[in-house]
């Protein structure tokens, strides 16, 4: 059951449509053409030579016999990507994970990479490369990398945010803190306290196209690169940065992206495309095996929070506090800084505290999924906050709406809030048929809420009218998953004409100033304000247009319902006229009609969603099964409902798959067990119901629509709910994610030996 | 050492040439230009290589493309009847049974092949029978739903069929 319930006024004639995506029918007969889709002629073909250590130092590699191989281009290791970074952290690090230097720092860790005239070839040189290693201690688990005894993952790591920095080198690389009021005051007027530690293990955001690219590097220094990516406006400017090129001569090909949920946000594999190509004079595809994107390319973090909140007998929170200690492969990011900051982000506390540190560990280097950080801390929180309703006896979706912040609530991360969504979603969920269904044996209800930020950021467009009055819109913020779709129905409803009018494209990153990436839910928010401007301009220059054919000043000009209308003195006979009348005469009017914005996006609204759940636990072998699953969320304003409503199913499936069977299991070797779908198995058909969704429509008043970002928030309530309803259908707390069957069998055996 | 193939693809006679340890996918996709066929794992785990045959649902990253030799094979690519897509095809689009689109040739062939088995599969029916293919995007319930309109568009346009003629 999928509904839809409006807040705002404004009444629309193309957004809030569902018309069919102007890519998919190349998407159903094959024709779409994805990272590993294309061919450069003369191509090589390179295989990457990874570590089988999860931490080691390279004494040597001899690659003499790799490059006397008939077919053997090019041969490279880090020698051959020297450092430019010029003490740039993050580019550094993109710089050293691309290419092991003096150390490999996690089983996968790319070590050298062969260009040859075929994959058959590039593969068999691989194998003749030599490395020698010395083999050092290394620490995969978070809790134990943490542990001031832990091997060092990187030499002389000092905590950045602590003052005075502390004097011994430890793995925790850096700590945030934030909140407000006094925990301890807080904890004092607490009539029930709740302690506990939750464990997340790692997961990796599964898309199914493995990484991709083609790169064509000349000796006079330009370039192009076909790769599939959520930003290739990004990734031109590190490839460029991190090769030594200028940026203007590198010009990057978006491919149709086989889905990145964050993952494709981040550099892989593409410089050592570009070196390698460089290094032969010819161009290089490279593709990774789907071993190789589970081993070398970013999951997200493992994570160990310990949470303590307090509540009154009447549900109020006196407090909440919470250290988060978040994994982040080698190198540090800012995961544990999202953790913390959205960890109490629903509500409205008086006293808050959250203490975020970034560990590292001899495991891939961490990057973004889907609202990064947002899930681990949520699940946490909610679960301490079910177990609280419970001591006093308070219906949990009651004490979450007791709780929830509102419009003016200071949240625990800084800012004061606008209008927002998290109590509508609480009351839509308490009124919710889904509420009330029965429940058999063996089975459990669980709730919980879930906080995104959203992004805007940098973007620009191009909206040109063609002289047969259709409209191309050229956007630089990949299409994930539709956003073609939404953004041709804003350039209609702006124009006022029919959605079939309008083609939307993303632009290479020669067509386009700078876009940011398709992240942080920001995609579709940015791009259509940018294009609501462009529009803006067309029928400014169209009235001007119009003006000129009557012979009438342009203030007597009126856009509406896609024509330009005579009004005030002009108005008598004068028929109006089409975008197709305007544009068909514009060569003797002043030429072809554009418009072109490039705006910072400023006021993405923060998006809050609640999740219900029933699962049916089996106690003799602690299989769970999903049985029925509900959605609500705030959407601000729905473009198109439809791929809303996909971006919510999505998210709460990744969710439910994180909650009960994925993760990255590592052997006392540090070697990744399980780099195949066989082994990290994500959710199929056959484990789930259908994904009921509720969109609400709560305007963002920073938007001329009213949209907010819809991508992300889907995916922060699924752990907690799902946990929720576990706990509830055995009876026992769950505290550690994935609840796969051993893991409930345990917890059940626990309880029973202390109960 | 390469061998000679020819086998009928998608309703045409194609020769192709291919390594004898190449696998079908490899040899579909580079020396046939089927890209259509898509490969999310190579190992048999997510089905985005899906294909038929001989009209049996097969990985083609499990299958030798010398296996092809004398055999039928059909892809994404021949589905459509000329410019007309195939029931399938158009559901998916209305559904919006794809996101990001990688996985929909596989779906898209093997729910040809259970409407085939079965034209009026349960909704758990379709879920057993699609459980081979690995969508990340969609969280499934479009896809199902897609199919489920896709066999009833199909059982009607049989009927009409039959009571034609
Ligand atoms: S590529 Fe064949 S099953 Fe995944
Ligand atoms: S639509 Fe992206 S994997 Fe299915």
């Amino acid at each position: 059951m999928n509904a839809e319930t409006k807040l705002g006024k404004r009444e629309f004639r193309s957004v809030g449509t569902r018309p069919v995506r102007p890519d998919g029918v190349d998407k159903v007969t094959g024709r779409a053409r994805y990272g590993a889709d294309f061919d450069m002629p003369g191509q090589l073909v390179a295989r990457v030579l990874r570590s089988p250590h999860a931490h080691a130092t390279i004494k040597k590699i001899d690659t003499s016999a790799a490059e006397k191989l008939p077919g053997v281009k090019a041969v490279i290791t880090s020698k051959d990507l020297p450092d430019l970074t010029d003490g740039d952290e993050e580019l550094g690090a993109i710089l050293e994970n691309c290419m092991a230097r003096k150390k490999a720092y996690y089983d996968g860790h790319a070590v050298a990479a062969v260009a040859a005239v075929d994959a058959k070839t590039a593969r068999a040189a691989i194998k003749l490369i030599k490395v020698d290693y010395t083999v050092h201690k290394h620490v995969t688990d978070v809790d134990r990398a943490a542990d001031p005894k832990a091997p060092l993952v990187m030499k002389g790591c000092i905590t950045q945010g602590i003052d005075p920095a502390p004097k011994k080198a430890s793995n925790i690389a850096k700590q945030s803190e934030f909140g407000h009021g006094d925990v301890g005051k807080g904890f004092k007027k607490a009539d029930h306290i709740v302690e506990r530690n939750f464990r997340t293990e790692q997961t990796h955001q599964g898309y199914i196209e493995p990484h991709a690219c083609v790169a064509s590097i000349s000796p006079d220094g330009t370039g192009e690169m076909w790769v599939c990516t959520q930003g290739h406006f990004v990734f031109r400017q590190q490839c460029a940065a991190l090769l030594g090129l200028d940026m203007a001569k590198l010009r990057v090909t978006s491919s149709e992206i086989g889905g990145g949920f964050g993952g494709k946000t981040h550099l892989w594999l593409e410089p050592v495309a570009m070196a390698l190509s460089r290094k032969a004079n010819l161009p290089v595809k490279l593709v990774m095996t789907r071993d190789e994107v589970f081993r070398a390319s970013g999951p997200t973090s493992a994570t160990s929070i310990d949470i303590k909140i307090g509540i009154t007998n009447d549900g109020t929170i006196t407090a909440g506090e919470a250290t988060l200690r978040y994994a982040s492969g080698p190198w540090p990011g800012s995961w544990a800084l999202l953790g913390a900051m959205t960890a109490f982000a629903c509500y409205d506390l008086e006293n808050v505290k959250t203490t975020g540190q970034e560990i590292l560990v001899n495991r891939p280097k961490t990057t973004a999924y889907r609202a990064p950080s947002a899930p681990m801390a949520a699940f946490a929180v909610e679960s301490v906050l079910d177990e609280l309703a419970g001591k006093i006896d308070m219906d949990p979706v009651q004490l979450r709406i007791k709780n929830a912040a509102s419009e003016g609530t200071r949240s625990s991360y800084g800012p004061v809030y606008g209008p927002i969504g998290i109590g509508p979603t609480l009351e839509a969920a308490a009124s919710h048929p889904h509420m009330k269904a029965k429940l058999k044996k063996n089975q459990g209800r669980g709730m919980a809420c879930g906080f995104w930020f959203n992004f805007g950021g940098q973007s620009c467009t191009n909206l040109n009218i063609d002289i047969d009055g259709s409209v191309t819109l050229t956007v630089g913020t990949i299409d994930v998953g539709g956003a073609r779709a939404s953004l041709s129905l804003v350039v209609a409803e702006e124009l006022g004409i029919d959605y079939e009018q309008v083609k939307t494209i993303v632009g290479d990153t020669s067509t386009l100033g700078y876009n940011e990436m398709t992240d942080g839910s920001r995609g579709t928010f940015a791009s259509s304000m940018s294009a609501i401007m462009s529009a803006r301009q067309v029928i400014d220059i169209m009235r001007a247009r119009a003006a000129d054919m009557w012979g009438i000043p342009p203030e007597d000009v009126e856009w509406q319902d896609g024509h330009a209308h005579a009004s005030g003195k002009s108005k008598k006979n004068l028929p109006p006229l089409s975008i197709a009348d305007i544009a068909s005469r514009a060569a003797k009017t002043g030429g072809p009609i554009a418009g072109h914005t490039e705006l910072n996006a400023d006021g993405a609204g923060v998006s809050f969603a609640t999740h219900i759940c029933d699962v049916e636990v089996d106690p003799e072998t602690g299989l769970t099964r999903v049985i029925r699953y509900t959605v609500i969320q705030d959407a601000g304003k729905a473009v198109h409902p439809t791929y809303v409503e996909g971006q919510f199913q999505g998210g709460a499936t990744q969710g439910i798959g994180w909650a009960l069977n994925e993760e990255y299991i590592y052997g006392e070797d540090g070697r990744l067990q399980n780099p195949g779908f066989l082994d990290y198995r994500i959710p199929v058909c056959s484990d789930l119901p259908m994904i009921d969704t509720q969109i609400l429509e709560i305007p963002n008043p920073n938007h001329p629509y009213g949209i907010r970002g819809v991508g992300e928030t889907s995916i922060v309530p699924p752990l907690a709910a799902i946990g929720n309803a576990v706990s509830n259908a055995v009876g026992v707390r769950m505290t550690h994610i994935p609840m796969s069957p051993p893991r409930i069998l345990d917890a059940l055996e626990n309880a029973e030996q202390e109960g | 050492m390469s061998v000679l193939v020819n086998s009928t693809i998608n309703g045409d006679p194609i020769q192709f040439s291919c390594e004898a340890d190449e696998t079908l996918m490899d040899a579909l996709r580079d020396r046939v230009g089927l890209k259509g066929v898509k490969e999310g794992c190579g190992t048999g785990d997510c089905g985005a290589c899906s294909i038929r045959l001989d009209g049996a649902l097969v990985c083609s990253c499990l299958v030798l493309g010398a296996e092809a030799q004398g055999r039928t094979v059909d892809t994404v690519e021949g589905m459509s009847d000329g410019a007309k897509l195939h029931v399938l095809q158009e559901k998916f689009l209305e559904h919006a049974a794809l996101q990001c689109g990688i996985c929909t040739p596989g779906f898209l062939v093997a729910a040809q092949a259970l409407l085939e088995k079965n034209p009026t599969p349960t909704e758990e029916e379709i879920r057993y029978g699609l459980a081979g293919n690995l969508c990340r995007c969609t969280g499934y319930d479009k896809i199902v739903r897609a199919v489920q309109d896709a066999a009833k568009t199909m059982n009607r346009k049989a009927k009409k069929k039959v009571s034609k003629s």
